[in-house]
């Protein structure tokens, strides 16, 4: 029993400090969590292998803006594909810089820089399905100010940030019957079902084909440039030069807008891997690629994605036991502070599982480390709540006994007080285990790995299959826990109280 | 030997006990009678000293019972209350051995007892690996008993030993307690509200009501000589009456 619960606790100590300081002789690849972002990543984490001046970590799939800059900046990745557009509004607030080299000398002072343009700009437009389109008149985003009847669904980003829909209403005088916030991959089905007339996209966006969709014209010239680059820590530029001179001099120019659309829509509409279009790429075509279907290479993925969970799993609810029950027995001891207690772990409890793992990041970085300490306060309060209840409800008397059959404090604990309270126990444990289960999936959104990594993949794609592949494993493991844990009470309780 | 002297406990406005005194020589039994609520049982957690006294003194052997004395003084004593108070999730013998283990005992000189005991207490041995909830209740009783008695303390204090018990075994119970607590010459104080119970157990009897001593002395004392009609009153209410005859109509 105690060389288990050592296991486990060294297990959680090297997760923790896998997620520190990077080794020598790695290069961090992150992406946001976009088709176009994956790619851009990909091949240049094909490129850095080729050099060989040192090993990559994909730390793909990051989340928005402010997570992989966040990151970035923290030193848990060392380079993520931008746009410059999101450079200068988003990251350093500042509409006039308009040149490369205006950016790059702001970026100095934080210890970044970035490469050239790639070639293409990934703007933001509006987008409507042709026909509606058609039907309506509506070619330019003036025209929208004559149906106000329009119903829009914008991605979270898009809605707030000046450079969207708030500088764009201002600037046209626009009204619409509604503007929700959508994730991107859902939009797409609805303005595809009619729900939704009017959706952001990004220029490059390779659905726009499939889904006859028909870009506005920015007739008052809005939306500003986004060029996309590769933004890095200066740090590596100094450390591995040939690998940086390697990167500008295969992607700086090399991508214009046609061809960019070409590799999103070999993986969003023919469902080649992210890798087999960033080969595709590097070999010279874009559409040359033979490598085998997305669906195949999934199958083979879920075994080590299961793995990767079941571990986190594991050891989150394994660090909750080691430390939720004391906790509970704290609690009931001292009854007032306790109360203090049991409160504050009830509060981080009503931290969105999203946001505790996004405050998180700046303490932990990202990968499995921060995603473990967010697991594991989140498993906490079952676990302590179910002790504390377990140990209250014991009969007095019986309490009363064991001190005048003199066992003392750790003995009456450890023979009266926790077998006694077995059942309640097991039940929060049991509890935090099957909820850690479905809340593990969350982790891959900082780089956390675990059956989230396909669901994150699948809504960047829009890939029903993918996220199914994800979902599915999910739910069947905690069905299977839940399983494990009945056989467990027959293990764990005493015979006297089943 | 036990002494209250002007013993009062109050819980919140209400008094359990009021001026409470009471002596028990050693090797003697002491049965305190009474309703529920009449406070007798304060007076066992009192010796016990699980809960102190607000005026008056509890003392056992000349040492009064206090926050520095209690946990000395309650290893002379040993705990009976009703139905057992058996952890369910031990076995009989589990629970009968603990005061043992905490001490140190080896374990053949723990085995060695507990066969002493089941022969002294008249319980099978094999029933000594059951769960409590597999024994009959007149068993649980025997174990607790058991349990009471495994570090052989000079006192014993029984609070309704025998209350959860049908008749027929409650009586045989009662005259095997008898016996066994004027051979090991214990000195016992016990709970009960049964006026047989106490007549045949009790070398004295203190009749307590509402947290006050109607009357001490022998069951005869009590019987023949009582100190008020609240006396005769509780003595003869569970006796049984004479059945009504055929000819009262």
């Amino acid at each position: 029993m105690s060389r288990r619960l050592a296991l486990v606790l060294a297990g959680l100590l090297a997760g923790a400090s896998a997620a520190a300081a990077a080794p020598d002789g790695v290069i961090r690849v992150g992406s946001k969590s976009f088709t176009e972002s994956y790619i851009l990543a990909e091949i240049a984490a094909q490129v850095i292998e080729q050099v060989g001046e040192a090993r990559v970590e994909r730390r793909v799939g990051l989340g928005g803006t402010g997570v992989t800059q966040r990151a970035l900046e923290s030193g848990s990745i060392d380079l993520y594909p931008e746009y410059t557009g999101t450079l200068t509004r988003v990251v350093l607030k500042d509409a006039s810089l308009l040149t490369i080299d205006a950016i790059r000398a702001r970026l100095r002072p934080r210890g970044l820089t970035m490469s050239d343009s790639l070639g293409f700009a990934n703007t933001y437009a509006l987008a409507m399905r042709a026909d509606r389109a058609e039907a309506l008149g509506v070619r330019t985003i003036g025209d929208l100010a004559a149906h106000p009847e329009l119903r829009a669904a914008f991605s979270s980003g898009f809605l707030e940030r000046e450079d969207g829909w708030p500088g764009l209403r201002a600037l046209y005088g626009l009204r619409l019957a509604r503007t929700d916030v959508m994730e991107h991959a859902l939009t797409y089905r609805a303005i595809a079902s009619g729900e939704v007339d009017l959706m952001d996209v990004f220029s490059t966006d390779g659905q726009l084909e499939r889904l006859r969709l028909r870009l506005l014209e920015d007739d008052r010239h809005f939306f500003p440039d986004y060029s996309a680059v590769l933004l890095v820590r200066r740090e590596l530029t100094e450390r591995f030069p040939r690998t940086w001179a390697r990167l500008r001099e295969t992607l700086e120019g090399r991508l214009d807008d046609h061809r960019m659309a070409r590799l999103n829509a070999l993986v969003d509409l023919d469902g080649r891997h992210v890798a087999d279009a960033a080969a595709a790429f590097l070999s010279g075509g874009a559409s040359a690629s033979t490598g085998a279907p997305a669906r195949h290479a999934i199958v083979g993925e879920i075994a080590a994605l299961t793995r990767d969970h079941l571990l986190l799993v594991a050891i989150s609810v394994g660090a909750a036991v080691l430390l939720g029950i004391p906790m509970g027995i704290l609690a009931a001891r001292f009854r007032r502070a306790g109360q203090l207690e049991l409160s504050v772990i009830a509060m981080l409890q009503t931290v969105p599982a999203l946001a505790l793992l996004m405050f998180m990041i700046p303490l932990f970085g990202i990968g499995k480390g921060p995603a473990l300490v967010a697991l594991s306060l989140y498993a906490l309060l079952p676990i302590a709540r179910n002790t504390y209840a377990g140990l209250m409800a014991i009969d007095r008397t019986l309490l009363e006994i064991a001190w005048v059959l003199r066992l003392g404090e750790l003995r009456r604990l450890l023979r009266i007080e926790l077998p006694l309270s077995a059942i309640t126990i097991m039940a929060g444990i049991k509890t935090a285990a099957v909820t850690t289960v479905g809340t593990a999936t969350l982790a891959a959104f900082i780089g956390g790995g675990g059956y989230g990594t396909l669901i994150v993949r699948g809504l960047a794609l829009d890939d029903t299959g993918t996220i199914l592949a994800g979902a599915a494993p999910a739910a069947l493991m905690a069905l299977t826990l839940h399983g494990v844990f009945e056989l467990l009470d027959h293990w764990i309780v005493p015979r006297g109280l089943r | 030997m036990i002494a209250l002297r002007e013993v009062t406990k109050r819980f919140g406005a209400t008094a359990a006990l009021d001026a409470v005194s009471l002596e028990v020589p050693a090797a003697t039994t002491h049965v305190l009678l009474g309703s529920s609520g009449s406070g007798k049982s304060t007076v066992l957690r009192l010796i016990l000293g699980l809960t102190l006294p607000d005026r008056g003194t509890v003392s056992v052997d000349g040492t009064p019972v206090d926050v520095g004395t209690r946990d000395r003084l309650v290893a002379r004593m040993g705990y009976v209350v009703q139905d057992g108070g058996l952890y369910p999730h031990l076995t009989a013998s589990d629970n009968v051995a603990l005061a043992a283990e905490a001490q140190a005992w080896p374990r053949d000189r723990i085995a060695t007892r507990l066969t002493e005991l089941a022969g002294l207490t008249g319980l099978d041995a094999a029933m000594l690996r059951r769960y409590p909830r597999q024994l009959s209740g007149g068993q649980r009783q025997r174990v607790g008993l058991m349990r009471a008695l495994m570090l052989d303390p000079p006192i014993l204090l029984l609070d309704e030993p025998l209350g959860a018990l049908d008749p027929i075994v409650r009586v045989e119970l009662q005259e095997q307690l008898g016996r066994l607590v004027a051979d090991l010459k214990k000195t016992v104080v016990m709970v009960t509200h049964d006026v047989r119970e106490a007549a045949r157990l009790g070398h004295t009897i203190t009749l307590l009501t509402a947290g006050r001593v109607v009357q001490q002395g022998t069951y005869a004392d009590l019987a023949e000589r009582p100190a008020s009609p609240f006396v005769t009153q509780f003595l003869t209410a569970q006796t049984v009456p004479a059945p009504p005859t055929a000819a009262g109509a």
